[in-house]
């Protein structure tokens, strides 16, 4: 053990002494750390393994990589100023992170201010590439639209007419049950809903809410409540028989920061969108899960492959910019292909989106532990609107 | 039929757990005149310990043994911090509380880390019971069995025990039960003792109903301070119907309206308190304050001058030397000193609090952002507007706050930042909702960090001189008349109302420009300007650097805003800053700028 220290020691000096005279190229990385623990600590252990796997293998171009990482207290007027600082005083090569959505807009807005290049790794809103976009903002994860895409379309497949919907009160909320409406009516034009709850963020009466869906008496329930809020829900509704009978479809309730605290009591049967990290089983997938285990002795959350993908992404650009200098970094974003441990993703040109799927599955409990069963990936690109479309809804700029 | 007794009695089961919360609260305020902050901390404290002794010893012996352990902490919090603030100005002991909630958040999520933790269900409680057809879990009967039987222990405690009396005593009139030789440190401990294990009995309690999660603290605090303010403050019985008033609008209201869910507490505590001043169950202070303390005025004197002069130097050249990330903090900090600088106005000379100053500071933020969108408009009538807004605001809120007085006035402007709140974040054509309204950069020739540090320099400073003369003024002589001897004023004709009301106008006026200046500074405006971390940050600055010190606010801003910017590069930050926040309550009970006037005015006496 010590020894294997000692020769880890080594090479990491031999390593370092080796690239003294090149400079790392530093990235600056905002996040929610101390607002939202549960769902950023795993991504900031997610790209820091990325991290380290990169410079051991010798960085970008002889160049190791370094973050610079600070927290903006959930506080959108401090990520910018956090963003200024990064920028003007650390020199950082382009920006990174954000969770909130109005976080993400604000670094995006002062990214289009200030002509920096931004990748914005976790904010869902469809703002962020769509009505709000801007030409130095990209975004990795799959967002509100697409993962509410995905749900609607496997909503259409089941008998469910009459639909009701319960969301958190705010725009994630809005947009996902715009987004779910839009898409299943489309494809299912008969349908029909019933009644819609908006409960306050992470304040959720749970009782009365499900008690006020209950006298709506739909067919198919559609959730979009995560956190301490589904606990909450799945407690009061399954007490009261709500869920007895219904098809239920919720968006990100397989993710396991939200399905593993729920423990044996995790809902059966609902169809969501999720990430079963125990089943995938491909090499790549393999790898990353092993080595994720070994380096933190845990296991994987969505957070961590958002993290490991986001700063994949950012040595795939660097790769493919040769430079840091900002338009040369844009230019190398737009169509930008990255291997992940979920395959091949492409930030499109059109709207700077990545095609970065989801799962979509059925929950279950197995080993007393909530799961994903019967599950499919979908890519990202299914779900997209097609490049003149995306193109379409961008201001023009 | 049968629905809505399910409803009701379901409704019944949150007012329960609401009660239990809000009856500590209020208690604790009654006797000892603490506005507990720290409150939610203690109910999520409640929670966490109860879910990991449950996972030894089962769900029942989990709840009392939380409720004790919590009670422990919070006489444990009165002892080593809060006991020592008795004597400092009124409501200094609310930064300290800030300071524990900020420790008592990274402390348990050292202790249980990030994720939610589920508890298990209460056994032998986990079925429903059919009433009128409708499946009512059993719990919630539950519940509103204890919450029925801590109101009937509550009062049987008041009204028949010795202790109980000297409570109620308390808080009637302090001083009298002093003066009669009762000694105020036992009867305090042992109050918050019993308010603390209230708390965590709350938190303990809704482990069957939603996991532990590290939100809990502020997610429940301003609901709580809702409920005991509806209830009228100290009054258990006033702090249950109100629980029940709320825990019911909401059961209902839902059916109606589903969007009610954000402002439906604060709306109703706004009418509550235009109707009845008090509260509910609450009496008007019965006791004018005993012997008139009269503060002196607030005006820059000798050392302060000098000082100021020699600030102002020191910022005219600091972008000359300093690089331009100093420049930008310095910047926000100017912001923040003219917001500060605003609530210092009305509440140290005018003894008017406000806990919903952010309604003033983003009324001015999204009136110069919606103008600037949609006008397509330049930045200088922006920043006319920005103040001209949030005067109009301050107007028709300090209408209805002057007829109330203390932590009620304080409490229906937090009403209004919150009823703001809820139209910035619901009113999406207007306001852009949370994704807020971007793209709200200065005008060219503002434009780039030195420019428009100079033109926040420029406008901070006139506003902030502009604020210290009001306060040395004869405007700030007749507003303190109002606020120390209100009854002699009065006799010598001079209307404190009006006085107040407009004390109210131009503290808001400058927290619009503040709002303004950090609109075009950030280049984006969201609803977080307008919520109650906004509020709290500015009250913990004035109050930080001194309620009775005209320097107070700027030092107020400057040592909070440079602590957060420093220590938040540290892992586990905020329990630093809390105990930075609660290191200078201790060590300097006048605020930064009191304590440092005393200490050279001291100074200057010795050498005389």
């Amino acid at each position: 053990m010590k020894l294997a220290r000692l020769t880890a020691l080594a090479a990491a000096i031999v390593v370092s002494i080796s690239q003294a005279n090149a400079e790392p190229i530093r990235i600056g990385e905002i996040n929610s750390y101390t607002r939202l623990p549960a769902f950023t600590e795993p991504y900031k252990k997610g790209w820091e393994m990325a991290l380290e796997e990169i410079n051991a293998k010798g960085g970008v171009d002889g160049r190791q990589l370094e973050v610079i990482s600070r927290d903006d207290a959930g506080k959108p007027g401090n990520a910018v100023k956090i963003a200024e600082e990064l920028v003007k005083r650390e020199n950082v090569a382009l920006l990174a992170g954000t969770f909130f959505s109005h976080i993400g807009l604000a670094v995006s807005d002062y990214a289009k201010q200030n002509k920096v290049l931004f990748v914005a790794s976790e904010p869902l809103s469809d703002a962020i590439v769509w009505s709000k976009g801007n030409d130095y903002t990209f975004r990795l994860r799959p967002s509100t639209y697409m993962q509410a895409a995905m749900l609607a379309a496997e909503a259409a497949k089941t008998d469910a007419v009459k639909w009701a919907t319960v969301a958190p009160n705010y725009a994630y909320g809005k947009d996902a049950v715009a987004a779910f409406k839009q898409v299943l009516t489309k494809l299912k034009p008969s349908v029909e809903f019933v009644d819609e709850q908006w409960p306050a963020l992470f304040k959720i009466d749970a009782g009365v809410t499900v008690r006020a869906l209950e006298a709506a008496k739909p067919e198919g329930i559609y959730n979009v409540t995560f956190g301490p809020d589904l606990g909450a829900l799945v407690r009061e509704g399954s007490v009261r028989g709500l869920f007895d009978g219904r098809t239920v479809v919720s968006l990100l309730t397989g993710e396991p920061e939200y399905l593993e605290p729920l423990k044996d009591e995790a809902p059966k049967g609902w169809i969501v969108t999720g990430y079963p990290w125990y089943a995938i089983d491909t090499p790549e997938h393999n790898a990353f899960k092993a080595a994720y285990e070994k380096r933190w002795g845990e296991t994987l959350k969505m957070g961590s492959l958002v993290g490991y993908n986001t700063l994949l992404s950012i040595a795939a650009l660097l790769e493919k910019s040769g430079s840091t200098d900002t338009d040369k970094m844009v230019a190398a974003m737009k169509g930008l292909e990255v291997s992940t441990p979920q395959g091949k993703i492409v930030y499109r040109a059109a709207d700077h989106q990545a095609t970065m799927g989801s799962w979509v599955g059925r929950t279950d409990v197995a080993d007393g532990k909530g799961v994903m069963t019967g599950w499919k990936y979908v890519d990202g690109a299914d779900v997209l609107p097609s490049a003149e479309e995306a193109r379409a809804m961008r201001p023009a700029n | 039929m049968g629905f809505y007794v399910a409803q009701f009695l379901t409704g019944l089961a949150s007012a329960s757990s609401l009660f239990l919360v809000a009856a500590g609260l209020s208690i604790i305020f009654g006797v000892t005149r603490i506005v507990n902050f720290a409150h939610g901390s203690l109910f999520m404290l409640g929670a966490f310990i109860a879910y990991s002794i449950s996972q030894k010893l089962g769900f029942w012996l989990a709840v009392p043994l939380a409720a004790l352990s919590v009670g422990a902490i919070g006489w444990a919090m009165e002892r080593t911090v809060l006991s020592r603030l008795y004597a400092a100005p009124e409501l200094f002991q609310l930064v300290a509380t800030f300071g524990l909630v900020l420790i008592i958040q990274d402390a348990a999520l050292w202790i249980w880390g990030p994720t939610d933790l589920l508890g298990p269900r209460a056994p032998g409680l986990t079925g429903v019971v059919r009433i009128l057809g409708q499946p009512v879990p059993e719990y919630d009967l539950f519940l509103i069995a204890v919450g029925l039987m801590v109101l009937g222990g509550i009062w049987w405690m008041f009204t028949r025990t010795r202790f109980g009396i000297l409570v109620r005593a308390a808080t009637e009139d302090r001083e009298m039960l002093q003066a009669l030789g009762v000694r105020p440190a036992r009867l305090f401990q042992v109050t918050f003792f019993i308010g603390a294990a209230l708390a965590g009995l709350g938190g303990a309690l809704e482990m069957p109903r939603q996991p532990a999660s590290l939100l809990m603290d502020l997610n429940i605090i301003a609901e709580a301070f809702v409920v005991v303010v509806i209830g009228g403050m100290g009054s258990v019985v006033g702090a249950f119907l109100a629980a029940l008033l709320i825990a019911q609008l909401n059961a209902f209201g839902i059916l109606i309206l589903p969007e009610i869910t954000l402002v439906a507490a604060f709306a109703a505590m706004a009418v509550v308190l235009i109707i009845r001043p008090y509260g509910l169950l609450g009496k008007p202070a019965t006791t004018q304050p005993h012997a008139v303390e009269i503060q002196p005025p607030q005006t820059l004197a000798g050392y302060g001058r000098i000082a100021a002069i020699a600030l102002v130097a020191v910022l005219v050249v600091l972008p000359l030397v300093a690089d331009s990330f100093v420049v930008v903090l310095t910047g926000d900090i100017m912001i923040f000193a003219l917001f500060a600088a605003g609530l210092h106005f009305m509440m140290g000379t005018g003894g008017l609090i406000s806990f919903g100053h952010a309604a003033f500071f983003g009324l001015g933020a999204y009136a110069a952002a919606i103008f600037v969108r949609d006008t397509g408009a330049g930045m200088e009538i922006a920043l006319i507007l920005a103040p001209a807004a949030a005067a109009v605001g301050a107007a028709i809120v300090g209408w209805f706050a002057i007829r109330l007085s203390g932590v009620y006035l304080a409490m229906l402007t937090l009403a209004a930042a919150q009823i703001l709140w809820s139209a910035g974040v619901q009113w999406q054509d207007v306001t852009g909702g949370d994704d807020g309204i971007l793209g709200i950069w200065p005008a060219q020739w503002a434009s780039g960090t030195t420019a428009y540090y100079y033109l926040t320099l420029a406008l901070a400073s006139t506003g902030i001189a502009a604020l210290m003369m009001a306060a040395g003024g004869r405007f700030g002589h007749l507003l303190r008349a109002g606020r120390d001897a209100p009854a002699r004023a009065q006799a010598l004709g001079i209307d404190i109302d009006r006085r107040r009301w407009a004390a109210i106008v131009i503290s808001g006026t400058a927290a619009g420009l503040a709002g303004g200046l950090f609109a075009f500074s950030k280049g984006s405006v969201f609803p977080d300007v307008l919520a109650i971390p906004n509020s709290v940050d500015a009250l913990v600055m004035v109050l930080l650097g001194g309620l009775h010190a005209p320097a107070g606010p700027i030092l107020g801003a400057s040592v909070f805003a440079l602590l957060e910017d420093s220590l938040s590069r540290l892992s586990y930050w905020r329990a630093l800053l809390g105990a930075a926040v609660v290191g200078i309550a201790l060590f300097a009970p006048g605020g930064i700028a009191g304590t440092i006037s005393a200490w050279l005015t001291g100074r200057r006496k010795e050498t005389a």
